[in-house]
């Protein structure tokens, strides 16, 4: 596409407002995003307006979604819209922390392996095929049911520790291809250090690829979790989306035909992974213009 | 072709050996007497059968033996398939009992997931660039995937089974039922396989069907598919090469899925106390017997590794980059 | 006369508005003629190759006409474009090294697709179409990541001609290859004519040296549009238009020690073409620009037979 090159100088500016110009305009963006804040706006503010701790005995049990009680009670008399805002909380903090953790360590692994080659590339790799190929939740289950894990926090940094594989090999294949590139190639002959060509010249050129690959990761640590507090290693503290569906699960929601305490919990979840999943996409056809519909 | 494998069975040797000694860590380095505090937990009430059951343990940990000691032990009883003894159902063997769980596990997702990805990718392939289908099968496809699998099995359980009362929500067959080769005893497995099935099938599906779509975009916006075009050949043509080209990523896809696959399969069966690998797993850690999750989790790392070997056979079979001797997939 | 176009106009849709890539191109091509079409990027050559056998989805045809052997031809539709590609207009794509499916045996993928045109495939003639660019007929049986980069160029070379098209586009197809394997395409190419493989050929190139040693008209444009359109051997020895004679000059001679003598390029860039100037689009850079070429746009002018000149001081 020579000709639209020249016609029209990309300058990174341009490039911003032409991203931004799409981003406005990408129908699954805008859905995705506003689903997301919508839900992180209740699990941010909702536990202040309650005023309740999740777990409090509110009124009778098994009482159906009302005016009073929005998702009903289960059969403790526990509030289940309360449980659900304060789940809501835990699911974006397991998310964000334990995305971000897998992100950190994909993205150094990936980044040292693919700009460094040789030895050092050999190890690596052989590290995250590794990992990748042994069953995260497996790995998890052992862990977690010999520490007995009692926190949000410990939970995601397990997770966080072992789910960064995929990514890793993402972005090492992706560097692999910058790093023979004319900018870096420039970087290194001005003697800059390898740590400063990867935060300067490498990562800003694949910003939008590492944005996605926490978005999907993120999404990923929210579902890993949720399976863990099914399978009765969740935390031991609080409350999640994840436990409530185990609850209502262990105490019959199902055969009692308490549908509003299995319902929300799942509904949540899976409300927050398909958005951020069709965020991603959004994303992706704004930065590829490839993707975009014509 | 030779190096190929010799590299994907050194992972895979290397991934084992890793699972193994982390099976073999943990419950020696963390702090607290394991066996004290297994049998604490478990429910056995006879003194006598406590007293067994501390004598075994103790002896099996082998805790006044030399570390390395300790280690080569662990293996040489592994490499002789013994497992240890279940807590839960003392003194059954814990690979007895894992085996007896296994072939449901199978049976439930084999299928499944052969099936969901079959299924998927031809419905995808189908979607992407055609814009009606494309506009139900995205979003249809990204709430199906987002979705937990064990809250899809929830509500299939509930729908299909407690309210409409078409299909059995617990067991692998009949509480009143002796397993036996008969019509009516397999009739019933199969009644009470079809909803963890579908609901594995179902969220299974919409990850597969979203990948082969874009997969298959992209491959629409490739150069052959350019070149075609520019000759004029139909349409069914090109889209013919993008799947062929579209798939191989897909079973690479496959490999890497398999442990959120099995993820999947372990919760769903909880759901539905099928008593395959998962609800076996619940058991054992609702009575603290370790040695059973334990030999679960080096079933199901072997079975993982065993499958991805099978996924990069085929996947030589398949591309003939790979079998030509020239650049092939990354290992 | 093979392939006539008539104030030719493709734009492409962008965001902020119309890009005026080819703007009103008038020029044919004789049967056995090569054409060469040279312009630096963005002059609208490429636009041109594409525009006269498949558009992308954001090209769009704004008017003028294209006609091949006397049949009017319907660039702008896509479904009506169809018969006429591969048979009548085939195309020698830049991206050769990438253009054959890499998973279908070479010789499978070209009997698929020919018969996908309806065509049954003659496995004689294919073999001597490789013996002419002395492929081993054993390349049938290969993927193409079996194939060096020079054997898929002539590969893809023999499989967009195999239908004896009146018109071959063959669109900056060396510059991918090294020196002595570009001798050795553009010979091919003037090969395939000779034997009548393809009557007549437009070769689009940044690199006038080369074409000047196969074509047998050289077409030079600039900025959408055309600028001077010659023989070769008039283009290269006397060139009329301002744009052309610069481009000339600014060629390594053979002989010449450039440590001595500074190659020099042609200051300045070309024009927006989202809102090009009206005038002559390129006054800003020529150092003969006068009041006139800033007023009205200078027509392509028959200066003598088969030299077509746009500009006002020719």
């Amino acid at each position: 596409m020579t000709t639209i090159d020249t016609a029209l100088p990309q300058t990174p500016t341009a490039v911003r407002r032409e991203a931004l110009y799409f981003a406005l305009r990408n129908g699954k963006l805008l859905v995705g995003l506003g689903v997301i804040l919508i839900l992180l706006g209740t699990a941010v503010i909702g536990p202040v307006l309650l005023g309740r701790a999740a777990n409090d005995y509110v009124g009778l049990p098994m009482q159906s979604p009302s005016s009073e009680y929005w998702f009903g009670t289960n059969t403790f008399g526990q509030d289940i819209f309360v449980q659900f805002v304060y789940g809501l909380r835990t699911t974006f903090e397991v998310g964000a922390l334990g995305g971000g953790i897998a992100a950190v360590i994909g993205m150094a692994v990936g980044f040292i392996a693919g700009y460094r080659g040789g030895m050092v590339d050999e190890v690596l790799n052989m590290l995250t095929n590794i990992i990748l190929v042994i069953p995260t939740l497996a790995v998890l289950l052992i862990i977690n049911a010999y520490l007995g894990i009692r926190s949000v926090g410990v939970q995601a940094l397990f997770i966080g520790l072992t789910s960064w594989p995929w990514a890793a090999r993402a972005i090492r294949a992706q560097t692999f291809s910058l790093r023979t590139r004319d900018f870096v190639d420039l970087a290194r002959l001005s003697g800059m250090p390898s740590r400063k060509i990867i935060l300067r010249e490498i990562a800003p050129n694949m910003s939008s690829y590492l944005f996605m690959t926490f978005i999907l990761l993120f999404g990923g640590s929210i579902l890993i979790a949720s399976s863990l507090d099914f399978i009765g290693l969740g935390p031991t503290e609080g409350v999640s989306l994840g436990l409530m569906l185990q609850n209502a699960h262990q105490w019959s929601a199902l055969h009692l035909g308490l549908w509003w305490w299995f319902i929300p919990p799942g509904a949540g979840i899976t409300a927050v992974v398909g958005a951020l999943y069709v965020a991603n996409v959004g994303l992706d056809e704004v930065f590829n213009p490839k993707l975009r519909e014509t | 072709m030779r190096q190929y494998f010799g590299r994907k069975l050194l992972i895979y040797g290397l991934t084992f050996f890793m699972a193994v000694t982390i099976n073999w860590m943990i419950p020696r380095f963390m702090p607290g007497d394991p066996v004290a505090g297994m049998l604490a937990r478990a429910r056995v009430t006879q003194p006598e059968a406590v007293e067994a059951m501390r004598a075994y343990y103790t002896n099996l940990f082998g805790f006044d033996l030399p570390i390395w000691k300790q280690y080569l032990n662990f293996w040489a009883a592994l490499l002789h398939g013994d497992f240890g003894i279940s807590v839960w159902v003392f003194p059954t063997p814990v690979s007895t009992v894992i085996l007896g769980a296994v072939p449901y596990t199978l049976a439930l997702m084999i299928p499944a997931v052969l099936l969901s990805w079959v299924v998927g990718n031809r419905l995808g392939a189908y979607a992407a660039r055609r814009k009606l289908l494309d506009n139900s099968v995205l979003p249809i496809g990204y709430v199906l995937t987002a979705m937990p699998y064990m809250w899809l099995a929830v509500i299939l359980a509930w729908g299909l089974g407690v309210v409409a009362g078409i299909f059995p929500v617990a067991g692998g067959y009949s509480f009143a039922m002796r397993p036996n080769w008969s019509w009516e005893f397999l009739g019933d497995l199969a009644l009470h396989w079809t909803l963890p099935f579908a609901s594995l099938f179902l969220v299974a599906l919409g990850g597969w069907a979203i990948g082969m779509r874009n997969m298959i975009i992209y491959e629409l916006e490739s150069d052959y598919s350019n070149y075609l075009a520019a000759l004029g050949a139909p349409q069914r043509l090109i889209r013919r090469y993008a799947f062929r080209n579209a798939v191989l990523p897909q079973i690479t896809g496959l490999a890497l899925q398999l442990g959120v696959l099995v993820a999947g399969a372990l919760v769903t069966e909880i759901v539905f106390s099928y008593p395959g690998l998962g609800s076996l797993i619940l058991k054992a850690i609702q009575n603290q017997d370790l040695f059973l999750l334990q030999g679960t989790f080096l079933f199901i790392v072997l079975g993982v590794l065993i499958a991805n070997f099978i996924i990069d056979v085929v996947y030589v079979v398949v591309d003939p980059r790979t079998r030509a001797g020239m650049a092939g997939a990354a290992a | 006369m093979s392939l006539t176009v008539t104030d030719l106009k493709v734009y492409y849709r962008t965001l902020k508005g119309e890009v005026k890539a080819l703007d009103g191109i008038s020029f044919s091509v004789a049967d056995n003629e090569i054409l060469g079409l040279a312009g630096e990027s963005g002059c609208g050559k490429t636009t041109l190759g594409k525009g006269l056998i498949r558009m992308d989805g954001r090209m769009k045809h704004i008017g003028g006409t294209v006609e091949l052997d006397g049949e009017t031809l319907p660039i702008g539709d896509d479904a009506r474009m169809n018969p006429y590609r591969f048979h009548k207009v085939s195309l020698i794509p830049q991206y050769s090294m990438s253009a054959m499916n890499p998973t279908r045996k070479i010789g499978k993928m070209v009997g698929e697709l020919v018969r996908s045109r309806g065509v049954k495939l003659d496995r004689d003639e294919l073999h001597a179409r490789l013996d002419q660019v002395s492929l081993p007929r054993e390349v049938l049986d290969r993927y193409p990541i079996e194939l060096s980069g020079g054997m898929k160029q002539r590969m893809v070379m023999v499989i967009s001609t195999l239908l004896n098209p009146s018109l071959l586009i063959a669109d900056e197809i060396t510059s991918a290859l090294d020196v002595s394997t570009q001798k050795a395409v553009a010979k091919a190419l003037v090969g395939f004519r000779d034997a009548g493989f393809v009557k007549s050929m437009i070769f689009i190139t940044h690199d006038i040296s080369l074409t000047y040693q196969i074509a047998d008209t050289i077409m030079v444009m600039y900025a959408g549009k055309l600028a001077e359109k010659a023989p070769a051997h008039t283009i290269v020895s006397a060139p009329r238009h301002p744009y052309a004679q610069l481009l000339i000059n600014s060629l390594p001679e053979v002989g010449v020690r450039y440590a001595d003598k500074r190659l020099s390029g042609i200051p300045g860039s070309p024009p927006s073409l989202l809102d090009p100037p009206s005038g002559c689009r390129f006054r800003d850079r020529c150092p003969l620009a006068f009041a006139k070429c800033a007023e009205e746009e200078p027509p392509a002018v028959e200066v003598e037979p088969d030299h077509f000149v746009a500009c006002w001081k020719a």
